[in-house]
């Protein structure tokens, strides 16, 4: 018997050190798609993508691509930090981009200025409802966001349904909710207090804080440990006596409500809402998701995981609009990624198994 | 020996009865477990055993009968009120959550809290980890790497820290059901050497197994189901092999039990 290894009966323990965080493997692959777009970029376009080449800025980083880097992953890293929740749960979520959609919609109504320019605003959604301190747009927002996610776990926790389904059939009724709150007209000209929610960098601030917040929340409270444990064995954690139905519809209800943010955030940004807003926003939080090592199957992965996923992401955007591609390929690349992302889980998982 | 006398009765059922609708899986079963007591459930499949500890624990509603949990009447809702109570049950397939370290494991579904606040209670992680140690100590058995996930861990070391989870806690009736069954034989000797630890500590164990040597070696006595019946109630040292066979067979039915032939 070894020196690091202890047992009675015959039976050994292994007190090998515990295997690295899976977050390194992605932040590696981060660190990998950097390196591959700086190479393509010195050798396609003679420019660096990170690097301020040339003393434009006087820095050493090209600020102004770092931040639209982070930028443009804010918004649906917001949803992320829900559906990594979910996938976690052993879940999945397909409402969110729609939810988006209505959320935005509904949140924009209660958020409109009176006056544009001196005359009275002819586009006001509800008569004599304009002005309104920002924190009602936000609250009525997130009621939309927590009641589409209530209703969403609901389904899933009593009716049994599979989440594809419910959350399916919650993507295509908030859609349609979206384009019937005002017959598809779009809702513009918030108030100066709703439009700084996403000006300039604060969908970065939000989305960090957020991130943050749910880091603490997934790995130090008893709601995190209930969803790694339900996601890992339902059936054992029933049998413990955790309350799965609860606890299940609590986190789609949580995504429901970062969805509902994340609209926020993006009508706050744009100046406006339309029914079309977070079409396949969805699909994007999933591929960060999964990209950032959070398993489809359920009970593995975390927040910094899908942080550093949404980087990836964000990364692989700007590099492609760098390398002045086409957005057919990026799309395309997308795709390709993400199953490729699911398929190393597989790999992963299938070693985990043939060492039992 | 022990002397178990009725004075530390842990767990009594009287007339305890399950029927499925027409079919009787449990008729009238009357059973002790005194403190300090191991007791086996043997029987052919289908005999009753497996339906016996679920009304036992709570995880079907009993037809008829009573369960005592030191002389006072119980009525559990649930197999987490029955194992609040204090009956642990170490499941057949492993109740456990492949994903997670060991102190997750065990206090699944009860973790200790530092600051109360609904589903966002602040965990106690150090107390859980210390916790682990003494119940790990308790059963005897060694895991150096707690924090490690039981997704790495072999059948046996992940069937040791299902029963270290019974040890965890002040338990007053630990049931195994076929814990043995799907381990290997260094790995069954592992759990067996458990099971002793316990019996060490004077906590009483039910145990259902199929496998006579390690209920010869391990048991005090030995209860036998026919037919959803109780038909022998045998002391391990009054009792043999060929015997226990006999009265799970059908071939001999105890004097006491005429309604079970």
């Amino acid at each position: 018997m070894s020196k690091n290894q202890h047992g009675i009966g015959g039976l050994t323990f292994d007190s090998k050190k515990k295997a690295r965080a899976p977050e390194w493997n992605v932040f590696f692959a981060l660190l990998l798609i950097v390196v591959i777009f700086e190479g393509l970029g010195q050798a396609l376009m003679g420019q660096s993508l990170l690097f301020d080449t040339g003393d434009r800025f006087g820095t050493i980083f090209n600020e102004a691509r770092l931040k639209i880097i982070i930028l443009q992953v804010a918004i649906i890293g917001i949803i992320a930090l829900g559906s990594t929740q979910v996938i976690i749960l052993g879940g999945i979520d397909l409402s969110p981009g729609s939810v988006v959609g209505v959320t935005a919609m509904v949140a924009m109504s209660f958020a409109q200025v009176g006056e544009i320019n001196g005359m009275a605003n002819p586009k006001l959604m509800f008569e004599g409802i304009y002005n309104l301190p920002v924190i009602l747009p936000v609250l009525v927002g997130l009621c939309v966001g927590i009641l589409a996610g209530a209703v969403n776990g609901a389904l899933i926790a009593y009716t049994k349904i599979p989440p594809f389904i419910a959350t399916l059939g919650m993507m295509v009724t908030a859609r349609g909710a979206a384009k019937w709150w005002s017959k598809g007209q779009p809702i513009s000209f918030p108030t100066d207090g709703y439009a700084a929610l996403g000006k300039g960098m604060m969908p970065v601030v939000i989305f960090i804080l957020l991130a943050i917040l749910f880091h603490l929340i997934l790995k130090y409270t008893v709601y995190g440990k209930h969803t790694y444990a339900i996601g890992s064995n339902e059936q054992a954690s029933r049998m413990s006596g955790i309350k799965v139905e609860r606890h299940k519809m609590l986190v789609y209800t949580i995504a429901g409500a970062l969805a509902a943010l994340a609209a926020v955030v993006l009508s706050s940004k744009n100046l406006t809402a339309q029914a079309g807003m977070g079409v396949m926003y969805e699909l994007d939080a999933i591929a960060m998701v999964v990209i950032g090592g959070v398993s489809l199957t359920g009970g593995r992965g975390s927040i910094l995981g899908t942080v550093l996923g949404a980087l990836i992401f964000g990364v692989i955007i700007s590099g492609f609009t760098f390398l002045k591609l086409d957005a057919y390929y990026q799309e395309m690349v997308k795709g390709v990624i993400i199953v490729g992302a699911v398929v190393l889980d597989q790999f992963r998982q299938q070693r985990a198994a043939s060492r039992m | 020996m022990t002397d178990f006398t009725n004075a530390n009765v842990v767990l009594e059922t009287r007339d305890l009865t399950k029927h499925y609708g027409g079919v009787h899986a449990l008729e009238g079963a009357n059973f002790v477990i005194h403190q300090g007591e191991h007791v086996a459930i043997m029987g052919d499949n289908g005999a009753g055993k497996s339906t016996f500890v679920r009304q036992i624990t709570a995880v079907e509603q009993r037809t008829r009968g009573d369960v005592l949990l030191h002389g006072k009447p119980t009525h559990f809702s649930s197999p987490i009120a029955a194992r609040e109570a204090g009956i642990e049950t170490v499941f057949q397939n492993l109740a456990l959550a492949d994903h997670l370290d060991v102190p997750s494991n065990l206090f699944l579904g009860r973790e200790k809290v530092k600051f109360k606040f609904g589903p966002f209670s602040i965990l106690d992680n150090k107390a859980m980890r210390e916790a682990t140690m003494a119940g790990l100590e308790k059963t005897g058995v060694k895991i150096p790497n707690i924090l490690n996930s039981i997704e790495n861990m072999s059948g046996g070391q992940r069937q040791c820290v299902a029963i270290a989870r019974t040890a965890a806690f002040a338990s007053k009736l630990t049931i195994m059901d076929e814990p043995t069954a799907a381990l290997g034989v260094q790995e069954t000797a592992q759990v067996e050497n458990i099971i002793r630890t316990l019996k060490g500590q004077g906590e009483p164990l039910i145990l259902i197994s199929h496998n006579m040597r390690q209920v010869f070696d391990l048991m005090d006595r030995i209860v036998v189901f026919r037919r959803g019946r109780i038909c022998a109630n045998l002391k391990v040292s009054e009792t043999d092999p060929q015997d226990v066979v006999a009265y799970i067979t059908g071939a001999k039915t105890g004097a006491e039990f005429p309604e079970a032939a």
